[in-house]
């Protein structure tokens, strides 16, 4: 019957399974953790992080890492915000599109970088991950955004209720990032060249054989990547208002942890949009939890976010690896039992 | 002799002097003894850890997790020193823990089979989150003076203990790397793994060895912040695994493992420290001193590439 379901339906199924015991746990632990209320915080956290998670999710498929994401979205919400400050009556397609080319550029660098003077991703990042924070400490002058000069549309934008079931509020900037998601699952699961992705991804030579070309791919992930940082990016000043240089900052890392949890694998090659969508929302989820459970001090989320991501990785490895023996041991006695029928 | 200029090391040598003279011609400050001290006194955690991070890398690993690690000993330190446990001994447990963790990253990486850039990105995330646990938002101080002193004042004449600590690092991890069968076992388990393991060589252990090592200096660093600054807060370290693996990878070592050298990542210390120093003493602020050692780490990748295709073509 398992064996049946693909792989990656068993593994969302799993998230989901693990989603409702954490809930469920932590509704016995707390009084009234179970409300609209928490639904509403994580959502509004969730739709930032949704949207870095998903770009990350591209460039891990490739076998790439994107540790710039933290500071290409601190980047652009203060560009964006010094923008519509000294441009009160610009539009909303005009600074949307904006932010989305500044997080292109800034992932081109690192697509051309990576792709085409095959450095190492992780050094790029790394490196690119300094260099676009001083960037915008240079371009801020040492100045904040702040929410005073920001249009009302901008910052009533996230928490416009755009229908609600009960308490649950369904707010506008958590909506167009769920669309963001479906719209890049469905391109990732029916589209031709997103497939691309995944085939450079599990193994580079065969691609090439197969007529890809592997270096345009990978710098596509990179520029996606920085789009969507991008657009995580309008969606941070949305929400906060005010901008200052440490902005974004640590986002790397919980865009990667949301892939990994959600069971992208590192590797590159197999993943999903979903999955990692899902482990935005675990990763938010506990740590909400974990701020309000009264056994252990707050500070004690970092701790179990890090053995999250270490179990989540370590389990996924272990069962993977058992089922690609299993596999092997099945065909190996298919391939037996018709010799022997011969 | 010549081909030894033409090298990565002898490039290195060549922009070091450059740098050098031009911070001893543009400020007259930049040569005294005091500055000079100074200048590796301000980075000496990240110093002494970039020579163990040669071996992880040259090992074809790598660990993120050392600056989470500096932070979880200095915040252990503190928490101990606070509930009466005496200094000595809350040195002796610091440097445990520093084992203990690193043995914990190698148990994941060779007895799982982890790859190692996630799972000290996990230990990252996590040490940070245990060194908040113990100090909270608390800033600790008040240190013995002794142990302030150690961080603060000249051991022998104006030379720090860290100082010395340094050199000493250096001249043991020199010989183990260069002249002996650990050395030459990290540079073959780094180029390639499997030929290593056929040849029966215990790869998992070497590795645990070197992750344990990588710990407990990672905690050793993090007393001498303690030390140094006189005080610990739940960030201490953060962010350090960065400037160390730069300076590691500018020093020549290849992020793929089995090609690096110690005189590589000393040259490539140096060459950091003066460009800091020298850009502090003209003004120009630390994000931007951030920046200008970003750009040399991708350009440390590039240019050996360019040559190498050059040469190639040549022949």
């Amino acid at each position: 019957m398992l064996q049946k379901i693909a792989p990656q339906t068993l593994r969302i199924i799993a998230l989901l399974a693990v989603l409702v015991l954490i809930t469920l746990f932590f509704t016995t632990q707390i009084e009234g953790f179970l409300s609209g209320r928490l639904f509403n915080r994580i959502s509004s956290s969730v739709a930032i992080m949704a949207l870095v998670a998903t770009g990350q999710t591209l460039v891990i498929l490739t076998r790439n890492i994107d540790l710039s994401v933290g500071s290409v979205v601190g980047f652009v919400a203060f560009a964006a915000g010094s923008m519509i400050t000294n441009h009160p009556d610009l539009s909303p397609a005009v600074l949307l599109a904006y932010s989305a080319a500044l997080g292109a550029g800034f992932g081109l660098i690192n697509g051309l970088l990576v792709a085409y003077a095959r450095v190492p991703s992780i050094i790029v990042t790394l490196a690119t991950m300094a260099l676009f924070r001083s960037t915008l400490v240079e371009f801020s002058d040492g100045k904040s955004i702040t929410t005073d000069n920001l249009p009302a549309w901008l910052t009533d934008f996230p928490n416009m209720v755009v229908f609600a079931l009960g308490q649950m509020e369904f707010r506008a900037g958590f909506c167009a990032s769920v669309l963001v998601v479906i719209v890049a699952h469905l391109a990732m699961t029916k589209l031709r060249a997103a497939r691309q992705l995944y085939a450079v991804g599990s193994n580079p030579e065969a691609a090439d054989l197969a007529g890809i070309d592997a270096a345009r791919v990978v710098l596509v992930a990179f520029v996606l990547s920085g789009v969507m940082a991008g657009l995580a990016g309008f969606m941070f000043l949305a929400r906060f208002g005010n901008i200052t240089v440490v902005a974004g900052m640590g986002f790397e890392l919980k865009s990667v942890a949301s892939a990994v949890v959600g069971g992208v694998n590192i590797f590159g090659g197999s993943g999903s949009v979903i999955g990692a969508f899902l482990g935005a929302i675990l990763v938010d989820l506990l740590e909400t939890g974990l701020v309000r459970w009264a056994v252990v001090s707050e500070f004690w989320r970092e701790a179990v976010l890090g053995t999250l991501i270490l179990a989540a990785v370590a389990t996924d490895t272990i069962i993977s690896r058992r089922l690609t023996k299993a596999r092997a041991e099945r065909a190996q006695k298919e391939a037996l039992a018709s010799r022997v029928a011969k | 002799m010549m081909a030894r200029l033409k090298s990565w090391e002898g490039l290195l040598l060549a922009t070091l002097l450059v740098i050098f003279t031009f911070n001893a011609w543009a400020t007259p400050e930049f040569l005294t003894v005091g500055n000079q001290i100074n200048l590796f006194q301000l980075s000496i955690e990240k110093i002494i850890m970039a020579l163990v991070m040669t071996f992880v890398i040259i090992n074809a690993e790598i660990d993120l997790s050392i600056g989470s690690m500096m932070g979880l000993a200095a915040c252990a330190f503190g928490w101990m020193f606070i509930q009466g446990v005496p200094p000595g001994l809350c040195i002796v447990i610091c440097l445990a823990i520093g084992l203990l963790g690193g043995a914990l990253n190698g148990w994941l990486i060779t007895s799982i089979g982890l790859p190692s850039l996630v799972v000290t990105l996990g230990t990252l995330i996590g040490f940070r989150g245990l060194a908040r646990v113990m100090v909270e938002d608390r800033g600790i101080n008040d240190f013995p003076d002794w142990f302030d002193a150690l961080g603060q004042q000249g051991l022998l004449g104006p030379v720090p203990f860290a100082l010395i600590a340094f050199v000493v690092l250096f001249v043991v991890l020199y010989i183990v790397l260069e002249r002996s069968s650990f050395g030459r076992l990290t540079y073959v388990i780094g180029s390639n793994k499997d030929v290593a393991e056929y040849a029966g060589i215990n790869t998992g252990r070497h590795k645990m060895v070197i992750f344990m090592a990588s710990g407990l200096i990672a905690a050793f660093a993090g007393l001498l912040f303690a030390a140094r600054v006189g005080a610990v807060r739940g960030d201490v370290g953060n962010g350090f695994e960065l400037d160390v693996i730069t300076i590691v990878l500018l020093g020549g070592v290849s992020i793929f493992g089995g090609k690096g050298t110690l005189v590589g990542t000393l040259l490539a210390i140096l060459i950091v420290l003066n460009l800091r120093n020298g850009m502090g003493l003209l003004d120009i602020t630390g994000h931007l001193q951030t920046g200008v050692i970003g750009i040399l780490l991708i350009a440390s990748v590039i240019i050996p590439r360019i040559r190498l295709g050059r040469r190639a073509e040549a022949a």
